[in-house]
């Protein structure tokens, strides 16, 4: 996957420099008058194209504020932590939905961190050079699956599997246990807020999978074969020299993670079980996510208040997965400078 | 136990535990893949590729879906691709630290991940409020919003990786920077352009959230552009969603198309990539 093959080269080519030379060197006699117009028409054709990517986030961003506006004029901040989700009495509070994005989320953040660590430790340091390629390419398949084949086979296989043959293993063992018992408790439906985790989960693995190996594969060999020559074990080496070398980029690859679980729809939507009730903490319940929550009912909204806020559900989740990516890039990038101090 | 023993224990546990978390990914893959073609296979016919999609209860296929799904990839793909390669071209070859360049680089990344069901919020609140109706125009240009960013990204990059001396060499015979770029650069990144825009259409093969609020679906044969269109994504959505045996199984066999056109493009992307670092 070309966009999750991590840091950009930070090296940047320098075109200018040959420009500049251009400029004090007489200029060769030109056969066609056409080719000076022409660079000014393709750079400003290509500086357009850039600012209108500029322009498309502004965009969005106003777009979602104007039509979110009766939304936000009527609740205020209050619309973040109010729990009332009702159409039909026009009351509406993004609490669930925002519950069950980040339930969902840390639930899948929480499996898919040590499995993508796992994969990448096997892919750097233990796998036969032979097999990392066909591994690797194997993993970041498990990205290119469009989310609705998740979503699908979650709710039809993955789901009836998961209420027959784990939940209530878990309900009987992890459920007795004080405190997080809490958590595992209920009928296994299947479906709900811990279905949707896991299946998140599985999604994200190949893009913190993917980030991990390639700053893994920054370490500098030096590095690491010093402290094999101290008589350091495969592990020790791993998480005490290249972990510690590549923590940054680390964290960097997990937010990036965070962000594709927080704004993932069909797969959650299908999986959820869409409901905007929760009387309880267990994670065997059905919930809401705000994706999940706007595949649903978006369509057959009143254009009014329920239209507004659910796109204000939308802006929610737009500025939680700018704040999210943004703290990400700033890590990477972070990274980079720390490279180029350390070499 | 001393500590050279528990030293040599806790990396075998280590070994172990990376081992079982390679095997869980691939368990995944390949449970997934296994039910997608087990369940999938089954509803291949001829009626799948020349009938409508039915009512419940009668039968029927997918081709409106099916050419509906080849409509708006292929148009978001012509409205996308150009629009992305010009703008990765401003970023890798004009704008290398301008400020133009620094936040048009970093708004790109955002957009790269932005939820797509955001992209669909957003081209519903521009398009399909004013126009009073949703479209598969729509559904075009929330498709092409995804594709930009990734080719944005991916042009970008291997603009950047052409080596300088190829510039030089140009420009000391006295050639036009544009000249240069579409030449020389350009021609030299190829594979890697090529592989961008091939994921990008994987990608939005697939993609069902944007549509939803633009294209919407229509269980009816439409060409028209100004009406909603049917699709695969959003067909199974519905299908998948329902009590219905027969829809159910319409839905396994669509999500065995897309499945397969998507790993196919994701292979076909590596093939290019390779030949192109070859070459």
């Amino acid at each position: 996957m070309m966009e999750i093959t991590a840091p950009r080269p930070a090296v940047a080519v320098t075109p200018h420099k040959a420009e500049q030379r251009k400029e004090q060197v007489p200029r060769p006699r030109r056969p066609r008058s056409s080719s000076g117009i022409g660079d000014a028409v393709f750079y400003n054709l290509t500086r357009f194209f850039a600012f209108l990517t500029l322009v498309t986030l502004v965009g969005i961003i106003v777009s979602l504020v104007v039509s979110s506006w009766p939304s936000i004029e009527k609740f205020g901040i209050a619309f973040l932590w109010r729990a009332e989700w009702d159409p039909p009495a026009r009351q509406f509070g993004a609490l669930i939905p925002i519950y069950g994005t980040l339930v969902t989320s840390l639930i899948a953040l929480i499996i898919a961190i040590p499995v993508s660590f796992g994969i990448a430790f096997f892919l750097t340091e233990l796998s036969p050079v032979w097999l990392r390629r066909p591994l690797g390419t194997a993993i970041e398949l498990l990205a290119a699956i469009p989310s609705i084949v998740y979503g699908m086979w979650g709710l039809l296989v993955f789901a009836p599997f998961f209420a027959t043959y784990v939940q209530p293993v878990l309900g009987a063992t992890v459920g007795h246990i004080p405190l997080i018992g809490a958590l595992f408790k209920g009928p296994p439906l299947g479906i709900g807020l811990l279905t949707a985790g896991i299946i998140l989960a599985v999604m994200i693995i190949p893009f913190i999978a993917a980030v991990m190996r390639d700053v893994f594969n920054v370490t500098p060999p030096m590095l690491k074969e010093s402290a094999y020559a101290l008589g350091a074990t495969t592990w020790e080496v791993m998480w005490n020299v290249v972990l510690s070398y590549t923590k940054v980029g680390v964290v960097g690859g997990i937010m990036l993670g965070l962000g594709r679980a927080l704004g993932e729809t069909m797969a959650v939507t299908f999986v959820i079980g869409n409901t905007n009730f929760l009387s309880n903490v267990s994670l065997f319940s059905p919930g809401n996510s705000i994706t999940s929550a706007l595949a649903n009912e978006f369509q057959e909204a009143d254009p009014g208040l329920h239209s507004a806020a659910l796109i204000e559900l939308g802006l929610i989740l737009f500025l939680i997965t700018f704040l999210v990516l943004a703290a990400s890039k700033l890590l990477l990038m972070r990274l980079r400078v720390h490279e180029g101090a350390r070499t | 136990m001393t500590l050279q023993a528990r030293r040599k224990l806790t990396n075998r546990v280590a070994l172990t535990l990376s081992l079982t978390a390679m095997a869980f990914g691939l368990v995944w893959l390949a449970w997934i893949l296994w039910q997608v073609i087990y369940l999938g296979i089954g509803g291949i016919s001829l009626d799948l590729f020349t009938k409508m999609t039915p009512a419940p209860g009668s039968p029927g296929g997918l081709l409106n879906a099916i050419v509906g799904s080849l409509i708006l990839v292929s148009l978001s793909m012509l409205v996308g691709t150009p629009i992305g390669i010009l703008a990765g071209i401003y970023l890798g070859e004009y704008g290398q630290r301008g400020w133009l360049a620094e936040s048009t680089r970093f708004i790109n990344d955002i957009l790269l991940s932005a939820p797509s069901i955001v992209i669909g919020l957003f081209v519903y609140a521009v398009i399909v409020s004013t126009m009073k109706s949703f479209s598969a125009l729509a559904g075009v240009v929330a498709l092409a919003l995804i594709v930009i960013p990734v080719v944005v990204r991916t042009t970008e990059n291997m603009l950047i990786l052409v080596p300088n001396s190829l510039r030089e060499a140009a420009f000391a015979l006295g050639a036009r920077k544009w000249k240069v770029i579409t030449r020389i650069t350009a021609r030299a990144a190829r594979a890697g352009i090529v592989t961008g825009v091939l994921l990008a259409m994987a990608r939005i093969a697939g993609e069902t959230a944007p549509l939803l609020f633009t294209a919407l679906s229509n269980q009816f044969w439409s060409v028209s552009l100004t009406d909603p269109m049917a699709n695969l994504p959003v067909t199974i959505f519905k299908f998948a969603m329902s009590p219905f045996q027969d829809w159910q199984q319409l839905a396994w066999t669509g999500v065995f198309l897309i499945t397969l056109g998507v790993l196919a493009l994701n292979i076909l992307a590596r093939i290019f990539l390779k030949e192109g670092a070859a070459s």
